[in-house]
């Protein structure tokens, strides 16, 4: 048996959810007392592979074939389901995103598999196979038990803190056999914001609301964002006034992002907005409005215009560094 | 065109959140349930494209009885008739299989759903059930087209979308802005008490179970550092947070 980690690119380079995924598959190994594998789609340099060991994969699989360079759902999930076949493997995590999820789901219905989204902890081994994971968007937790002989976890973002070793991972390329039934869906082309941070990977997160006034004040919570190296995230209406591009919308209908630290400038706090961000680690709000709802999920709040605040943080965040 | 659209029947999205019977069950006390929000712009665009193209649209929802109100809304904003497994909702795997038995007995062209529940957060159904189908299932969903049998769709990815193109059937998980959101009207609301709603039994079983639910421990109070010294709000988050 053994622990199967997807690992996931994000143009050409590892994504950091999924090193994360990697020690908690390491870890979640350890308690099963078998090895972790990574599995890597697509080419990818020999070091950048070896490396993954820092994480914790005793071993990486990797399927150099060019046609897996771009992202392909069912590609991707049957070229992993021959991988866990050859080996045996039982449990297989993923970092929770788009394509993780659409992955994860599929190999879910090739093996009959439990699946919990959303987990938080490493799982609970010493009685069963118990995972504690978030539900109804960050405002409860569940303990669930997976019965299958093979489960699948994606995790949320957080759910361990890495801690880097130095060792080398063994790297073992798997050529997979593919049919034209795997890419019967054309990939047409790819519309993608260049540079910035990507929002649901962020550490740090500058997000601004109607408080605003419009999109041609976005300067000054770019130029915060930047000096912190933070990314950038908007409320529902902003995106919807097509202020700011979808893909930044965060909440209950957006993007779920659980960063060490979220700013919030110029959003009310309601209760689908802070759904999206309540586990976030720590909470600054700034707002004119003392009654703002978002104080009361806030762990530092700031009574004030964001037109006069923001700027002298961002020169704040430089004059220190 | 036959379309299958499944619908959850979920908390509103302001619901306050609360547990019973020594944090093992769920308490629907005082909760108002609603149809999933990404399920409804998959019911709008399904709606949309039947208008468009002829067909029919059938709602199914995997729930006790509870939800018929939901499927009855479903109904009136214009599907013409629905399915409910009565059963309840458990388990990811356990509600796609019942899914996949439904569309198996019918050849839908498209099985519409959202792209996620808002009670489990889970995003998986839609690719168990493609999976179990062997048809292709893609997540989430901004934008759907048909030429024919040929669907063309914009996918969201990490930072942007991708164009793609496939041939039905497909399973999709949709999300905005595929569709305008629909709200039923009053003649709506009429036809829909004689719509047939069609209750089968569920033939799988679970493969997860919960022991126990927790909520969140509570925010500590927040620190309030005044606009004249906001740059001070830096030193706190370096020194006393540590986050940056
Ligand atoms: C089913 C459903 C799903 C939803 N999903 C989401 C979601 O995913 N994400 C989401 O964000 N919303 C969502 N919403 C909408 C949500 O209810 C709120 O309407 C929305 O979050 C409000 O956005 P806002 O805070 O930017 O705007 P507003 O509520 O208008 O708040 C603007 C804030 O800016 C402050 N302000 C104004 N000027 C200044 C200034 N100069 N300096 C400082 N502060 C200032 C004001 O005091 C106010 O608090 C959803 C709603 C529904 C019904
Ligand atoms: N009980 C259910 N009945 C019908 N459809 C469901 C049910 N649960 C989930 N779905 C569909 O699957 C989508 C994804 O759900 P989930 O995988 O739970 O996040 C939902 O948006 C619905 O369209």
């Amino acid at each position: 048996m053994s622990v199967l980690i997807f690992v996931e690119l994000s143009d050409g380079a590892i994504k950091k959810s999924c090193l994360e995924a990697i020690f908690y598959g390491s870890k979640t190994a350890k308690q099963l007392k078998t090895s972790a594998i990574a599995i890597v789609l697509g080419e990818m340099g020999q070091s950048e592979l070896t490396s993954l060991g820092n994480f914790g994969a005793d071993k990486v699989v990797n399927v150099a074939d060019g046609r897996l360079n771009q992202e392909n759902i069912i590609a991707y999930s049957n070229v992993l389901g021959q991988v866990i076949e050859k080996e045996e493997a039982k449990v297989i995590i993923f970092a929770k995103s788009s394509l993780g999820d659409a992955v994860a789901a599929r190999l879910g219905g090739k093996f009959n598999a439990s699946i919990v989204a959303n987990a938080v902890e490493l799982p609970d081994t010493s009685a069963g196979f118990k995972v504690k994971r978030s539900i109804y968007t960050g405002k409860a937790f569940a303990f669930t038990e997976l019965t299958s002989a093979i489960k699948i976890i994606l995790i949320k973002k957080n759910a361990v803190v890495i801690e880097e070793s130095s060792s080398n991972a063994t790297v073992e390329q798997f050529s997979a056999s593919l049919t034209d039934q795997d890419f019967a869906v054309k990939h047409i082309q790819s519309h993608k914001s260049t540079g910035g941070i990507s929002l649901p990977e962020a550490d740090l997160v500058v997000s601004a609301g109607r408080g605003m006034k419009g999109p041609e004040n976005w300067g000054m919570v770019e130029d915060l964002a930047n000096a912190l190296g933070a990314a950038t995230a908007c409320s529902k209406p902003v995106s919807d006034l097509d202020w700011r591009p979808h893909h930044e919308h965060v909440g209950q209908t957006g993007i779920k992002v659980s960063p060490n630290l979220y700013i919030a400038c110029g959003i009310s706090g309601a209760i689908q907005h802070l759904a999206g961000v309540n586990s976030s680690k720590v909470i600054v709000v700034i707002n004119k409005d003392p009654e703002a709802p978002f104080f009361k999920a806030a762990d530092y709040g700031i009574v004030g215009d964001v037109f006069d605040i923001l700027p002298r943080l961002t020169k704040a965040v430089l004059a220190d560094k | 065109m036959k379309i299958l659209v499944c619908v959850t029947n979920v908390p509103d999205t302001t619901s306050k959140i609360s547990f019973t019977d020594g944090d093992t069950q769920f308490n629907k006390a005082g909760v108002t349930y609603i149809s999933g929000p990404y399920d409804d712009y998959a019911l709008s665009r399904a709606v949309e494209l039947r208008d468009q193209l002829g067909g029919t649209v059938t709602v199914l929802n995997v729930g006790d009885v509870d939800s018929e109100p939901m499927i009855r809304k479903c109904l009136a904003i214009g599907a013409d008739d629905a399915i409910r497994v009565d059963a309840p909702p458990t388990d990811s795997y356990f509600v796609a299989a019942e899914i996949a038995a439904i569309a198996k007995q019918e050849n839908y062209d498209l099985i519409l759903m959202g792209r996620e529940s808002i009670d489990f957060n889970s995003g998986v159904v839609h690719g168990i059930v493609g999976e179990l189908l062997g048809i292709p299932s893609l997540s989430p969903v901004m934008k759907l087209e048909l030429d024919g049998d040929i669907a063309k769709l914009s996918r969201e990815i990490e930072g942007g979308k991708e164009d793609l193109e496939a041939k039905l059937p497909l399973v999709l998980g949709c999300q905005e802005p595929i569709a305008e959101w629909k709200i039923p009207n009053m003649r709506g609301i009429m036809t829909a008490r004689t719509k047939p709603l069609k209750v089968v039994s569920a033939s799988s079983i679970s493969t997860t179970n919960v022991s126990k639910y927790e909520l969140p421990a509570a925010k500590g109070a927040c620190r309030m550092i005044d606009a004249a010294d906001a740059e001070t709000l830096i030193t706190l988050l370096k020194t006393e947070a540590k986050v940056i």
